[in-house]
């Protein structure tokens, strides 16, 4: 009867949808008020519907409801009330229909927080919103159906993939697509001026909170996703420019260009027409990343139930979101008038240098990604573009973005010099060569650099902040009264370019990790990262759905024990999968990882590594995100802003 | 050209700019569109990683047999080669998909194909053993203990097949098991056109 009730509220959910596009667009064309007005509460109403969708699923699941096909398929009786519940995002059905509530959260929030913003554009915002929505929950509905039944139901599920079964990958799907799917908002704002043919500073400070807040969700969800694969796939490695990885990474470069080039809008009033196409990009970059990971085109190590049926589908509906807001653009765009001219040394001009160069190492990432199919298209050459291709294309685009964003924020609007920045970014300039040169003694050329780039962006980025409160020349009493008037956003920029400045860091520190293969006996010490690690022992564990072999090894540092480390194997019985449980110590400096291999006779194959700094990679995005969402908090943008966004809890 | 011509031409270029993101979209779409519809048909697999020996000379090795069995070198499948197109196919007792193979490969030979075996990495007992279970439709079959010959031939796991010209080269190549229809579309017309 449940499944039922959720199946009866997506169709509601799709109704709703429809009915809010177009009612939210011939409303505002027709300037009818009252029709206007019922844009809103429809949002709201399909909100209520998928939540209520959302909230069915949940239900069947935990309940271990089998006759439910995706239940049967993804869940098991055996599995933990956690992954029960987190487990219905955890399969394609369900992950689009958390897609589509995320988008009805979305809808909700700008019906919700947008009550100040000119009624004809609210009602286009969610007429467009309305209309993305319909189309995707069409697709759940259609083709993605996650309560279809099979009878009679088998007595047990078939379980999740246990690589899934982890609490940081739990939450991973929730928080990146708030990132993926709130680039909508901003994007619903783009078609919305378009269709009115007007954008002013206005435009822009309504759009930048939204941007603002997906692109701290897209942080967090893009970092979490590194870490997951870091300590769950135990490689070692933190990032591997797969596909999957990419397509995260696109959006949130276009993004990050995005939440800057707004402020220009707000500011100058110029960039109107880039700012626009960004808007649009980004969430087109999200949308053709999903389609593209589940599609089987690309060829990732993430495997996702790949079906070109549903593919086409899906790219029906992309010709119509993305090539419709395009076709949009290309005929109202030129109608628009053009912004001023500006300086190239200000903060406007910093500010297009910034988008120039994230937009084009995002370029770059779209090539990489793209070229093996596309050679394998129209060449029929099977090539495989991998790290060093990213690696050697992305830093010398990367260089000039580390170097300017930590002066860009003290350059003035409108006309600036170049001597001021001398004047009060020296302390950290040269606090940074002075890393640089003492890394170069002891390691390679790179890391060094890579270390002198992090300690410039992290004291840099707080160059404005100690200009702004005079902070060492004047009495610190004085400092701090200046510090309590700074406006929030200049204190939130400044932690988050600081929070790139902590994962340079991290990312210099990896490379220079060390790590060991060795086969160990019981008793045998390996000497690696200036640890010394002991086997002791392999034993048998069991958990509440695997058995496991454990292996204890004492970690010693100058003979003096420093931890002992339990990396284990998993073995699922249900799925007849093996997993392996990485054993990390942290101490926030360095991390030492373990890894358990195959048993043969009564050696095993053991993996240390010993990676410095690697927790600052995540520790930085963090970081990023908090500086977001600090500026957020900033009382200038609380026009029609969705602060509490946070206290938003997902269903 | 006189001012308005200019005005018009610099409108007819910024019109043309909007319009470049369209087209940019439409390209890539219609690529997907294409791209999708023959992974359909099997005419396209972004999957298939190709192999780094084919069109080139099989590598040299001199392998043991299974069991009583006699095992051969790269100069007895070049020999034979010569005779009759050789597909040469890689295969383990531990690998599942060889197993469920095993059925298409009798159904070869069935038709009269050559098929050479080498076992990869895999005990000679069980590989026996194998053999006796699913049925042996090989007309040699090496043991590949150490793997040194798996890697020569640039392999990336079992089963995969090779289709051996009469000039001793490798023809075709097909990583994965081989299915009717590939068996129909790809094998069977690449020794056809290895014999000739």
């Amino acid at each position: 009867m449940i499944p039922e009730l959720g199946n009866f509220a997506l169709a509601l959910a799709v109704s709703l949808a429809f009915v809010q596009a177009v009612i939210g667009i011939w409303a505002a064309h027709r300037r009818d008020m009252r029709l206007m007005a019922a844009t809103p509460g429809l949002a709201v109403g399909q909100l209520l519907a998928l939540i209520g969708a959302a909230l069915a699923l949940v239900y069947a699941s935990v309940h271990d409801d089998f006759s439910v096909i995706n239940v049967a398929e993804n869940s098991a009786i055996a599995k933990p009330l956690l992954y029960k519940i987190t487990g219905t995002w955890g399969n394609h059905e369900g992950s689009i229909l958390l897609w589509g509530l995320i988008l009805g959260i979305c809808g909700g929030l700008v019906a919700a927080f947008g009550r100040n913003l000119p009624s004809a554009l609210r009602s286009r915002v969610l007429g467009v919103l309305g209309g993305t929505s319909a189309g995707f929950l069409l697709f759940c509905l259609t083709t993605s159906n996650p309560f279809l039944r099979d009878f009679p139901a088998p007595h047990d599920g078939r379980g999740m993939n246990p690589l899934l079964q982890d609490p940081g990958l739990a939450f991973h799907p929730p928080i990146l697509y708030m990132g993926y799917v709130g680039f909508a908002v901003p994007f619903a704002f783009a078609v919305a001026a378009l269709l009115e043919g007007r954008i002013d500073a206005a435009w822009g400070r309504w759009v930048r909170p939204w941007a603002l807040t997906s692109w701290c969700f897209l942080t967090c969800g893009i970092a979490m996703g590194s870490w997951w694969a870091y300590y769950e796939l135990g490689w070692g490695g933190y990032w591997f420019w797969d596909p999957v990885e990419n397509a995260s990474l696109m959006p949130w470069l276009t993004g990050t260009a995005l939440v800057h080039s707004a402020i220009v809008v707000e500011k100058r009033e110029s960039l109107k027409i880039w700012t626009v196409l960004l808007a649009i990009g980004t969430f087109s970059l999200s949308l053709s990343g999903t389609f593209l990971v589940r599609s089987g085109i690309l060829n990732s190590v993430h495997a996702f139930a790949n079906d070109p049926a549903r593919g086409i589908f899906i790219l029906g509906l992309l010709g119509l979101v993305i090539g419709g807001a395009l076709l949009l653009f290309a005929l109202r765009a030129p109608l628009l008038k053009s912004g001023g001219v500006f300086a190239p040394v200000s903060r406007e001009g910093a500010l297009v240098l910034n988008n120039i160069l994230l937009c084009s190492i995002c370029a770059v990432v779209i090539v990489g990604t793209m070229y093996p199919p596309f050679a394998d298209l129209l060449l029929g050459q099977k090539i495989s573009v991998g790290a060093p291709f990213f690696n050697a294309t992305v830093l010398p685009l990367a260089i000039p973005v580390f170097a300017a964003m930590a002066v860009g924020p003290l350059l003035p609007w409108k006309r600036g010099r170049l001597w001021p920045l001398v004047v009060h970014a020296w302390w950290a300039a040269l606090a940074a060569t002075i890393v640089a040169g003492v890394c170069a003694i002891g390691m390679k050329v790179l890391p060094a650099l890579a270390f002198g780039a992090a300690t410039w962006l992290i004291l840099g980025s707080f160059a404005e902040v100690v200009e702004r409160t005079l902070l060492f020349r004047a009495p610190v009493v004085n400092s701090v009264r200046r510090a309590r008037g700074l406006p929030v956003a200049v204190l939130g920029a400044a932690i988050a370019h600081a929070g790139m400045g902590v994962t340079i860091a991290g990312i210099a520190g990896m490379s220079l990790a060390s790590n060991k293969i060795v086969e160990a006996k019981p008793g045998e010490t390996f000497s690696v990262g200036g640890y010394q690690w002991t086997l002791l022992s392999v034993q048998n564990g069991e958990g509440s759905n695997y058995t496991s072999r454990i292996a204890n090894i004492e970690v010693m540092k100058n003979g003096v024990p420093y931890a002992i480390m339990h990396p284990s194997r998993r073995n699922f019985v249900s799925q007849g999968q093996t997993t392996s449980d990485v054993a990390i110590r942290t101490n926030l400096m360095q991390d030492l990882y373990a890894v358990l291999g195959d048993e043969k006779g009564d050696s095993a194959v053991l993996r240390l590594h010993v990676n410095p700094l690697a927790p600052w990679i995540w520790l930085g995005a963090v970081v990023m995100a908090a500086g977001g969402a600090l500026s957020l908090a900033d009382r200038r943008l609380r026009v029609g802003a969705p602060s509490r966004l946070r206290n938003v809890v997902p269903a | 050209m006189s001012a308005t011509g200019a005005y018009a031409a610099a409108v007819l270029r910024r019109r043309l700019l909007m319009l470049a993101p369209l087209g940019v979209a439409v390209a890539g779409g219609a690529a997907f569109w294409t791209m999708l519809n023959r992974m359909q048909v099997g005419k396209f697999d972004p999957h298939d990683i190709g192999n780094p020996m084919l069109g080139k000379p099989i590598p040299d090795f001199d392998l043991p047999g299974v069991g009583s069995l006699a095992g051969f070198s790269s100069a007895d499948l070049r020999a034979a080669a010569a005779r009759q197109p050789v597909v040469l196919n890689f295969f383990a007792s531990y690998c599942i998909p060889c197993a469920e193979e095993a059925e298409m490969l009798d159904a070869l030979k069935q038709q009269g194909v050559q098929i050479w075996g080498i076992a990869w990495e895999d005990d000679p007992a069980k590989t026996a053993d194998f053999l006796s279970r699913y049925g042996n439709p090989f007309t040699r079959v090496a043991s590949d203990r150490r793997g040194t010959t798996f890697i020569n031939f640039g392999l990336y796991g079992v089963p995969e097949s090779f289709v051996i010209g009469s000039t001793g080269h490798i023809a075709w190549h097909l990583a994965g098991p081989i299915s009717p229809e590939i068996a129909e579309k790809g094998l069977l017309p690449a020794l056809r056109r290895a014999s000739s």
